[in-house]
């Protein structure tokens, strides 16, 4: 994603309009950018109230009890935290969201890899028409594409049929009302559901590799996994570590399919942390806002350390890629 | 290997390629040629027929049904509305900002790109007890408005830098030229600068339809006790709670939901495709 490194800022103050004035004091720059600060207004505004705002009080709510946005809530400590470390369907939900990054991640990345491999061959014919009909999925809206499967799912739906008859099982089932099998069914929906994005941004890296470096290679008389191995991975890894980073931080966005494909059930077997939050916060008849706000703390704790990651992995990633 | 390259017939290899990619495709877009299918069906006939796609007689039924009676055709308006505001609003937003971020030196410019990347990722489940509490504050919480300002008025990073990426690569003498002739920092913007980064606004609007046509979390809380708001998505939602086994009304809701997104991604394919990859690629 975009990042405004340094050199590229110092590049922009020569190329834009006023020239360098480390002269003048803060008092009179204040005063003569105005209008930038006008500018900006609106973000400023809006990033405060709705990002950063949020992000601030979640930790001042998830300190009360607080059973609903008509009355005002009390303060009760760390009382919230030590009661989802002792909740057991807190840490299902965290181990189902784990679970579903841990298969659906690598599931998402590595297929649209061999997918966009083979749609980046010169030999491949419509190419295009295929990119567009894994693309599709992508547009459609997650609630919507989970109620659909729903149907689909169902044990007398077409998936189930399909699969009884090509004696991949043996009697109708529905994945997605069966508590062995309601994640992985929400995964496999996932999965389907935004391959294309990746596919696109392998199809984009498979761009940066030089055409001349193919040629090399079959001049060597390399065969096509040899090259794939010795020539092609190689210049993929920091492309790879970042499609990873983007599609973990998006297997934190599940809420709209998981919910409305399985409602986190049957018997929690599907819910996940952010179905847990709302479950908590809205679906309850007495609304534990405050105990919610706790989930989300702890549930953001987690994802920093991911971002965190993410920011270390770009950081090497972009050395590994040179100046682009 | 030349030889085999001037060959006209495909190698076995290409054969089999397109089989096991048509076999792929086919499952990927089954699902919509499934629901077209259910929403001209009767609902014992959905589940009935076994594999067969085709419907005895069309019941295009179902589409009336949905739209007037379960209430799509409101849900569809307000989709609509929350769609156009928050796209006209992160579109001004961040290319004023973008502009600003992309051209100019100012104090707080590195903090200010410094909190943008920390927040770049914050998945929605996270804030959105606070989002809440503070569109409840702001009497806002059953409102158009409400919702708008809910997608639109935070987060969006990435279309304030794709537009400080943009304007950051123009001629400085863009500027110049204009200003000799007497023009304000406004009037730069607006008639120059802004036209001239129509690529970029064609992207930030094609990702932020996206996203305010296909969000659900957001929209289903604020309208938790206010129906006459609901989007498609919340509405669907509510359509299976109420009517559990109207099943061709809810493909046909489904089609009537989808539709809109599905039809511009055709008409455009191309711009979709490059402004996810080149939004990527920065």
């Amino acid at each position: 994603m975009t990042t405004t490194t340094p050199e590229r800022d110092h590049r922009s103050t020569t190329q834009a309009p006023p020239p360098p004035r480390r002269g003048l004091s803060w008092a009179r720059r204040l005063r003569k950018d105005w209008w930038i600060y006008l500018f900006l207004l609106p973000t400023i505004l809006g990033y405060g109230a709705y990002t950063i705002y949020p992000l601030l009080a979640s930790w001042w709510f998830a300190l009360l009890d607080w059973p609903g946005f008509a009355t005002a809530g009390t303060f009760v400590g760390l009382e919230n935290f030590e009661r989802l470390i002792g909740d057991e369907l807190f840490w299902n939900a965290f181990w189902n969201s784990l679970v579903f990054l841990v298969i659906a991640v690598p599931a998402r990345v590595g297929l649209a890899l061999l997918l966009a491999l083979v749609l980046n061959a010169k030999k491949t014919p419509f190419k295009g028409f295929f990119r567009t009909l894994f693309f599709l999925p992508v547009v459609t809206t997650g609630a919507i594409v989970g109620v659909v499967f729903t149907l689909l799912l169902d044990a007398g739906g077409p998936i189930s049929l399909s699969l009884v008859w090509s004696g991949l099982i043996d009697s109708p089932a529905n994945f997605a009302a069966e508590a062995g099998t309601s994640l992985f069914a929400g995964i496999a929906v996932w999965v389907w559901k935004w391959l294309g994005i990746t596919l696109i941004y392998w199809l984009a890296a498979l761009q940066t590799v030089p055409q001349s470096v193919h040629e090399a290679a079959m001049i060597d008389g390399a065969g096509a996994w040899a090259e794939f191995r010795h020539v092609t991975m190689p210049l993929l890894v920091p492309f790879l570590v970042i499609i990873t980073l983007i599609d973990t931080v998006a297997a934190f966005n599940v809420f709209d399919l998981l919910q409305t494909l399985t409602g986190g059930g049957p018997s929690f077997s599907s819910e996940v942390i952010e179905i847990f939050i709302f479950r908590t916060a809205f679906q309850a008849t007495v609304p534990q806002l405050g105990y919610a706000s706790a989930a989300a703390v702890l549930f953001g704790l987690i994802t920093t350390v991911f971002a965190l990651a993410q920011g270390l992995g770009m950081r090497w990633a972009r050395s590994r890629m040179g100046t682009s | 290997m030349t030889a085999r390259l001037l060959t006209r017939r495909p190698s076995t290899r290409q054969v089999v390629t397109v089989v096991v990619l048509a076999v792929l495709g086919g499952m990927w877009v089954y699902p919509f040629v499934w629901l077209v299918s259910a929403s001209l069906k009767t609902s014992p006939e959905i589940f009935g027929r076994g594999l067969n796609l085709l419907p005895e007689t069309p019941v295009w039924e179902n589409y009336v049904r949905a739209w007037t009676e379960v209430g799509f055709s409101s849900y569809f308006i307000n989709t609509l509305i929350i769609t156009a505001g928050t796209v006209l609003l992160v579109v001004v937003r961040s290319a004023l900002a973008g502009y600003v971020l992309g051209r100019y030196d100012f104090i707080g410019k590195k903090f200010l790109i410094g909190l943008f990347l920390v927040t770049f990722f914050l998945p929605e489940g996270y804030t959105i007890i606070s989002i809440t509490q503070l569109t409840d504050q702001l009497r806002l919480l059953n409102t158009h408005a409400g919702v708008i300002l809910g997608l639109g008025a935070g987060g969006q990073i990435a279309s304030t830098l794709l537009y400080a990426g943009y304007f950051r690569r123009l001629p400085k003498e863009l500027e110049e030229t204009a200003r000799l002739d007497g023009a304000g920092h406004f009037t730069v913007f607006f008639r120059v600068m802004l036209p001239l980064a129509w690529p970029i606004t064609a992207t930030v609007v094609i990702l932020t339809y996206l996203y305010a046509w296909n969000v659900y979390l957001l929209p289903l809380v604020f309208t938790l006790s206010e129906p006459d708001l609901r989007t498609l998505a919340v509405g669907m939602t509510v359509f299976v709670g109420e009517r559990s086994t109207d099943w061709s009304g809810m493909a046909a809701a489904a089609v009537i939901s989808l539709l809109p997104v599905i039809a511009v991604f055709v008409a455009l394919q191309r711009k979709f495709v490059d402004s996810i990859a080149g939004a990527v690629k920065q």
